[in-house]
């Protein structure tokens, strides 16, 4: 049998309740820090993701149990085998200079543009055989194996659909269009008044009948998070993305009248916090000494008190929030009694570990020193060494740490955002995106290439079961927290967050109720 | 030396301190760690050797460092201030972008800290140990003593959350399409809370001064000549102390006035006001090279002609020098 998803009209109005959506209105959103580009097939960080989600869009969007939903493909198709994924185009999407969008667009896009820019998707393509356009609304994706997570990478940030006509035979990243982007989404480029605002308006020539409902959008730049917080108060903006204003704020804005707050809308990115123990040298090569950490740690105490109670302690590599995530683990309960053990165990000398805190913020500062204490609380020498964002990214890259905090996206399945930071082929000085703290073992190494081709779901979780039970046993990192950030915005906002990447693609179903 | 020729040799001196200060700033930058590639490719999420190569390529970071200096330097002397490709625009399009909002706001409080702390000044020293000396010196030392971005912070909340006068960041009303004297008033309303915090401090600094050298003027031998020959108390003080006591203030304003270009980067971040220093510190954090010697470069140059207009300024106060 065939696995058929189509869309239909029911399909869609039994994921949005009928209720009639009013149209027009303005939306303020803020947008941190001030995104350096809006190419999104070129520049991938979050705040890019946010503002270009609403002017460029991939083949399929997700819900938030990850289930993919149509997008530019109306309906779509997997081979018996897996290995053939036939997507339909809708057929009357313009692109927002008015030419048509059509599969040759999407060939391009990702075997031409993305395949020579985009370094993650780059991983993905690695699987693929071929990329036709049989015609101009089908494209059909032929794989050279069965790739379980291949399903998942068709979102708008992930495989961003370009312009054929505006892109081929350039050089990409010094095209002049990328300052004047072009896309297929609800909301098009009007102008940016640098360290100022972006405003987009709506797409008139949307294929969706009637959406989007607003008319237009301001992405606001304020670059001090106090001020940000005093914008919603003052009713300057509607929407705080995730992460836009401190901590401590949230509640105090969330109690405010008419407010609403919702921790969805990061189920894709899953954002998994945790520290690189560096496995090759120093106390933290000792797997003992790593063990002391985790069980010195009292990660329900920087839940509660550093997160204000968001978020959920993490207790393997792959988050409760992500496909194939197993809570079968060894657990690290709070025990610095079993920590001093640990440290006995391993003759530990007292050479001190340097924690490297990420540089984003007063949160993240307080962790390394609540990290600090409970690890001097056990008898671990501690130094916390200050860097800037640059500097952070340099030392994780050149392997200049003991302990170094960072939080990485899981994108939906542990073969696209979990791997990548155990597997010893991607060892490598020069990212501080691939397996930075050097953890080297080839059964796991092994078990993650079989995971990723397997033919079935439960195949699949069988093997990745097993990993992260080896891999918690290991703790070549300290998994920290799954981080829980919270969307803020003005109640009369709707349909705001509908989907696994929430703010960034939500405005093509928001309304204002009027 | 007539003014013209002092100007010329001021005007080559310039340019030799500007090239150095190029040359300081190139390797300074250079040696801070991490690049621009690098930071992007943080911020990714996501990165591997391929695309970080991709990028330093494309920002001509492969070659060696002397080569990328040798191209800086020799783009400079053609006053080409480079690219900013983090940005995606030359550097010089993007400073003066930034240039007018960030004038605005320094020109504004420099004004309006000169004015009134001369008045001020002027107004204490002749009330020299009364109770309206004292209560405007108290004032000033206040204001001179309290952190920037506190009185920043106390200032949003009194005028904005609490009274609600002035809108509390900003530029100006986005997306209200306003235009002509509402356009005007709308930039007033927002300029007002960011000049008033970053005026208070160098109004103390020029009150203080202004009063200790009126004083001091106050006391000396050509004053008590003027006064025995019988010169009205109001031209004694307008013609003789004022133009005497206002040369400290001058050299203390013309300082200031060079570091007009700079930018105010606390007070342009709490009140989101998009001007240079905003623009510099973004950069620095982005290593973002070009940009960040291109906002040094134009600072040093206004530092360096400030300079000489304050020269030109002592002459026409005090045609001695």
């Amino acid at each position: 049998m065939k696995n058929i998803f189509t869309a239909s009209l029911l399909t869609v109005g039994l994921a949005m309740p009928a209720l009639a959506q009013d149209s027009g209105g303005r939306l303020d959103i803020v947008v941190q820090p001030e995104p350096p580009s809006l190419m999104l097939g070129l520049v991938q960080n979050g705040p890019t993701q946010l503002v270009a989600g609403d002017i460029y869009e991939s083949l399929l969007r997700y819900d938030t149990d990850l289930n993919p939903q149509p997008s530019l493909a109306k309906s779509w198709e997997v081979s018996d085998d897996a290995l053939t994924y036939t997507f339909k185009l809708h057929e009357d999407v313009t692109w927002h200079d008015g030419e048509p969008f059509t599969a040759e667009d999407v060939v391009f896009s990702v075997d031409k543009f993305l395949r020579e820019k985009h370094a993650r998707l780059r991983v993905s393509l690695e699987h693929v055989e071929s990329i036709t356009a049989p015609d101009d609304h089908t494209v059909v994706f032929k794989l050279k194996n069965p790739f379980g997570p291949f399903i998942g990478v068709f979102e708008a940030g992930t495989m961003p659909m370009v312009p054929k006509h505006i892109y081929e035979g350039t050089d990409y990243a010094d095209n002049p269009a990328n300052n004047t982007p072009i896309g297929t989404g609800p909301f098009k480029f009007e102008a940016w008044e640098k360290g100022n605002y972006i405003h987009l308006v709506k797409n008139e020539d949307y294929y969706l009948d009637g959406q989007p409902y607003l008319d237009e959008v301001y992405y606001r730049v304020i670059p001090d998070a106090a001020s940000r917080a005093v914008a919603f108060e003052n009713g300057e903006v509607d929407v705080l993305p995730g992460g836009s204003v401190e901590n401590w704020d949230v509640k105090r804005l969330t109690e405010m009248d008419n407010v609403c707050s919702t921790g969805k809308g990061w189920e894709y990115f899953a954002p998994h916090a945790m520290a690189w123990m560096n496995n090759r040298e120093g106390p933290t090569s000792n797997k003992l000494f790593r063990k002391a950490v985790m069980y010195a740690m009292d990660r329900e105490f920087v839940k509660d008190v550093i997160w204000n109670g968001f978020g959920t302690v993490a207790t393997s590599p792959v988050s409760s929030k992500t496909n194939f995530y197993t809570d079968d683990t060894i657990k690290y309960d709070t025990n610095p009694e079993k920590a001093k053990e640990l440290l006995a165990e391993m003759g530990y000398d007292g050479t001190p570990v340097r924690i490297l805190p990420l540089p984003y913020g007063e949160t993240w500062q307080r962790w390394a020193e609540a990290m600090k204490q409970n690890l001097e609380e056990v008898g671990i020498n501690v130094e916390v060494v200050a860097t800037d964002v640059a500097g952070w990214n340099q030392k994780q890259a050149e392997w200049d740490f003991d302990i170094a905090f960072t939080y990485l996206y899981q994108y939906g399945d542990p073969a696209l955002g979990v791997a990548r930071s155990y597997l010893s082929s991607n060892i490598a000085k020069g990212s501080p995106w691939n397996n930075v703290a050097g953890y080297e073992n080839p059964e796991v190494d092994e078990m993650f290439a079989e995971a990723a081709v397997a033919p079935t779901s439960e195949a699949r979780q069988e093997i990745y079961t097993e990993i992260q039970q080896q891999l918690v046993d290991d703790v070549p990192v300290a998994w920290l927290l799954e981080i829980e950030f919270p969307t803020i915005y003005r109640c009369e906002v709707k349909d705001l967050v509908t989907t696994a990447i929430g703010v960034n693609d939500g405005l093509r179903d928001a309304w204002i109720e009027q | 030396m007539t003014i013209a020729v002092a100007i010329l040799v001021r005007a080559a001196k310039a340019a030799i301190t500007l090239l150095l200060i190029v040359i300081l700033n190139f390797f300074l930058i250079h040696a801070a760690p991490g690049d621009p590639a690098m930071v992007m490719a943080g911020e990714a999420g996501a990165a591997d050797e391929q695309f970080i190569q991709q990028l330093r390529e494309q920002f001509g970071l492969d070659q060696p460092l002397y080569v990328q200096f040798w191209n800086y330097v020799s783009g400079v002397l053609q006053l080409d201030l480079g690219y900013s490709y983090r940005q995606q625009m030359p550097v010089l399009d993007l400073i003066l972008d930034r240039l007018p909002a960030t004038l605005l706001l320094t020109l504004t409080a420099f004004g309006m800290s000169l004015l009134l702390g001369i008045i001020f000044g002027l107004a204490a020293a002749a009330r020299q140990g009364r109770w309206g000396d004292t209560a405007i010196t108290s004032m000033a030392l206040l204001f001179y003593a309290t952190p920037l971005f506190w009185v920043a912070l106390m200032a949003v909340v009194l005028f904005s959350v609490y009274l609600g006068w002035f809108p509390a960041f900003g530029y100006g009303s986005v997306g209200a399409g306003l235009s002509g004297f509402d356009l005007l008033l709308d930039r007033l309303r927002h300029l007002f809370l960011p000049a008033l915090t970053l005026g208070l401090f160098f109004m103390a600094v020029y009150l203080r001064m202004t009063r200790s050298s009126v004083l001091e003027v106050s006391q000396m031998d050509f004053v008590k000549t003027a006064r025995s020959k019988g010169l009205a108390e109001g031209t004694i003080r307008r013609r003789h102390i004022l133009r005497n006591a206002l040369l400290p203030v001058v050299t203390l304003a013309g300082l200031q006035a060079g570091q007009l270009v700079g930018g105010a980067v606390l007070t342009e971040t709490v009140f989101a006001w998009p001007g240079i220093g905003r623009l510099m510190f973004e950069s620095l954090t982005a290593r973002d090279y070009n940009t960040l010697l291109g906002v040094f470069l134009v600072s040093a140059a206004m530092v360096i002609v400030f300079n000489i207009i304050t020269d030109i300024v002592y002459r026409l106060i005090d045609p001695r020098i």
